[in-house]
């Protein structure tokens, strides 16, 4: 039985809303005194209530244990307390109510290079940031080597970091980081840094701190696939609750199941447009899908859609486009109509399409929903698009992949037709 | 079984929380500001750390030329230019603690919201760094006297010299006490910030930084030297250049002023310190 080394009791965090104080001294003195006197606040706006209901609870009973050696990912939508519990635990801030018993000592990357200064150079910079980080100077100096062949920026250490491009900074910041010698570990996305290899070689450089060194780590993230990769056990935070606690595909089931289902019939023209689809020759109005009460198919099914629009020019010939995408984020597959179909200006247009879910696993999906045309020189251009317009999910088959508990994680969304077995002897 | 915990994360409490030995085993952190406070400044000057030197000896010329010369103010018979360097030399480093330890919060946002470490680091390191400074000035004031003492002016320094390192002390103690007490309340009230930088500069007229002590009316002393930075340039000036005289009630109410000063500034800052990024 592994030791506890993270006890957290009861945790709660208010944040005021509004205004703090009213900003100058003599106005929160005059308040002051008006509540000495029992007599009305001259600053309080007319209509207001006095109340002490004026809070948020960004942490709402937060109870959690952390043993030893664990990588514990903390998941939830924005505002769901994931920052609030990460700065309560590196003790930027104080909780309202409540209480963490942490047993070691703690280090928190909310973010990388906190207190490099520009006009230090890198091996300056290296021992500041220890230190700030809670490294002595004996445990830099024996560490200075690998700091710096980790940060890959050995030829300019001794050159102020201002000099550095945006990349070698955040390489040194993060060398440091990982190097430190504490039990416990708290990170806040910081892994979105560097070059895709750099980005590797931290995740490695994590894994080993957890595996190899029995440290522990709490990890904030948006990114399901490092969730994936780094952690053993993951909590979701929902209004500053823990709503699940424990294996990370589950976990992050359930993440995605606050990913709202949409219902049968969805309006597109209120989304908003990304640059690069907004074409403004042809503009989606609705989405339907047809013969069915709500967005939830069996396998194999075929989902009919109607797509209402409108086009700004004649003779569009246009294409639909869907994107596929896993909802981790994943992408999952794209696919086009055929033959193409136009629309007159200023008319509402219809057009009905179906899509064959028979190749992908059971699951929830977001679709991206584009229409692009192509011109006489074969170059693509997008005429109207909605990033994850629609999502749908598709139900668990009892008889599929011999009713195994299908891993996205190992084994992607792509179902395949059974093997076939052609001979026998 | 009681388990071991080695740290307690809980509401804020208790008034005077400070822990000295999770200070002291940040040390290499506070040697570590002080030298980045103490490069960065010089960073990219032609004169670098030479300014330590002409600034309070340029410092000293306008207060010869200013007080000594066109206001004919008395210096109580010793020479202009060491009594007003001592003056300033003692006044410069208060100043440099107060002002600099009072946007510790402010200043300091980015990083305190990022990481945890006692804050109390950052205003120790300043007054340190500022320490440096003063050691470097006082060995200008050194070489001024025996320049004088050279030129045959009589200079009287005496016992009292060697009380030099408590008046630093204080001094410090007094400097960071008022510092980290604005910069508590800086964090809710930023009109304090302009404040500081004009009140110090009132402060320095209410002490006997441009001119002797023995030009205020003798039935005045006592409630002038109420003054806590007031006493010590008096006691600092009479064990240099022998002028003036000891105030030694007055610098009991000193020290005890001190002592009440960062009773409250720790007491303040380690209230606002827990939950200072909700409010900065």
């Amino acid at each position: 039985m592994q030791e506890t080394v993270i006890k957290i009791d009861n945790l709660k965090k208010r944040y005021r809303l509004g205004l703090i104080g009213s900003g100058t001294l003599t106005e929160d003195l005059q308040s002051w005194w008006a509540r000495v006197c029992k007599k009305e606040d001259p600053n309080i706006k007319i209509g207001t209530q006095i109340s002490d209901a004026k809070g948020f609870w960004a942490l709402n009973g937060i109870n959690l244990e952390v043993k030893r050696g664990e990588t514990l990912g903390i998941i939830g939508a924005n505002g769901a307390g994931k920052s609030t519990l990460l700065k309560i635990l590196s003790r930027v801030t104080a909780p309202t109510e409540g209480e963490v018993r942490i047993k070691g000592r703690i280090s928190s990357m909310l973010e990388v290079g906190t207190g490099f200064h520009g006009e230090l150079t890198g091996r300056e910079n290296i021992y500041l940031n220890g230190a700030i980080l809670g490294m002595s100077r004996k445990e830099v100096d024996k560490k200075i080597e690998d700091i710096i062949e980790f940060s890959e920026c050995r030829k300019f250490i001794d050159t102020p970091v201002k000099r550095y491009s945006s990349g070698m900074y955040v390489k040194l910041a993060f060398a440091v980081a990982a190097h430190l010698d504490s039990e416990i570990l708290v990170m806040d996305e910081v892994l979105a840094v560097g070059d895709m290899k750099f980005q590797e070689k931290c995740l490695g450089k994590m894994g080993d701190v957890a595996d190899k060194e029995g440290r522990t780590v709490l990890y904030v993230s948006h990114n399901m696939s490092t969730i994936q990769q780094l952690c053993s056990r993951c909590i979701v935070l929902d209004k500053g609750r823990i709503i699940y606690d424990g294996n990370v595909e589950e976990a992050i089931r359930i993440y995605m199941g606050t990913v709202e289902q949409s219902p049968v019939k969805i309006d597109l023209a209120g989304l908003s447009r990304s640059e690069e689809h907004a074409g403004r020759v042809a503009f989606m109005q609705e989405l339907e899908l047809l013969d069915k009460q709500d967005s939830v198919c069996a396998r194999n099914e075929k989902l009919n859609f109607r797509l209402r629009y409108t086009v700004e020019q004649e003779n569009l010939q246009m294409y639909i486009r869907i994107i596929l995408r896993y909802a981790d984020g994943t992408p999952v597959s794209m696919v086009t109509t055929g033959e193409t179909f136009s629309g007159r200006v200023g008319k509402e247009e219809k057009v009905v399409f179906s899509l064959d879910t028979e190749y992908i696993v059971p699951g929830k999906y977001t679709m991206s929903i584009i229409l692009y045309e192509v011109n006489q020189f074969g170059t693509y251009r997008n005429c109207d698009g909605v990033k994850d317009a629609y999502c749908f999910e598709i139900q668990e088959d009892k008889e599929y992949a011999h009713k195994m508990d299908w891993s996205h994680r190992y084994w992607g969304h792509v179902a395949l037709k059974e093997l076939e077995v052609i001979s026998r002897s | 079984m009681e388990e071991k915990w080695t740290t307690v994360l809980q509401p804020k409490k208790k008034w005077l929380d400070l822990n000295i030995r999770e200070l002291f085993s940040y040390k290499d952190l506070i040697f570590l500001f002080v030298k980045r406070n103490y490069v960065t400044k010089y960073k990219q000057t032609i004169l670098g750390p030479l300014w330590l030197v002409i600034s309070p000896l340029l410092t000293t010329l306008m207060f010869v030329l200013v007080f000594g010369n066109i206001a004919g103010l008395s210096t109580d018979g010793a020479p202009q230019m060491a009594f007003y360097m001592a003056g300033n030399l003692v006044w410069a480093y208060f100043a440099y603690c107060v002002n600099q330890t009072s946007n510790t919060f402010v200043q300091n946002a980015g990083v305190f919201g990022k990481v945890y470490f006692p804050r109390m680091v950052v205003p120790i390191s300043t007054v340190l760094t500022g320490l440096l400074d003063f050691f470097i000035q006082f060995l200008l004031l050194g070489i001024i006297l025996v320049i004088y003492a050279i030129s045959g002016t009589a200079i009287a320094i005496n016992v009292w010299a060697l009380t030099t390192p408590i008046l630093v002390l204080q001094l410090a103690l007094l400097g960071l006490g008022v510092g980290i007490i604005v910069s508590s309340l800086t964090t809710k009230y930023r009109d304090l910030t302009i404040l500081v930088t004009f009140g110090v500069q009132l402060w320095m007229y209410a002490s006997p930084v441009v001119y002797a002590v023995g030009q205020i009316p003798e039935r005045y002393h006592f409630i002038y030297l109420l003054n806590p930075v007031a006493p010590v340039i008096t006691i600092f000036r009479y064990a240099f250049l022998g002028t003036g005289y000891v105030p030694l009630l007055s610098w009991g109410i000193s020290w005890i002023t001190t002592i009440v000063v960062v009773t409250i500034g720790f007491m303040l800052f380690s209230r606002i310190e827990k939950t200072f990024m909700d409010t900065v």
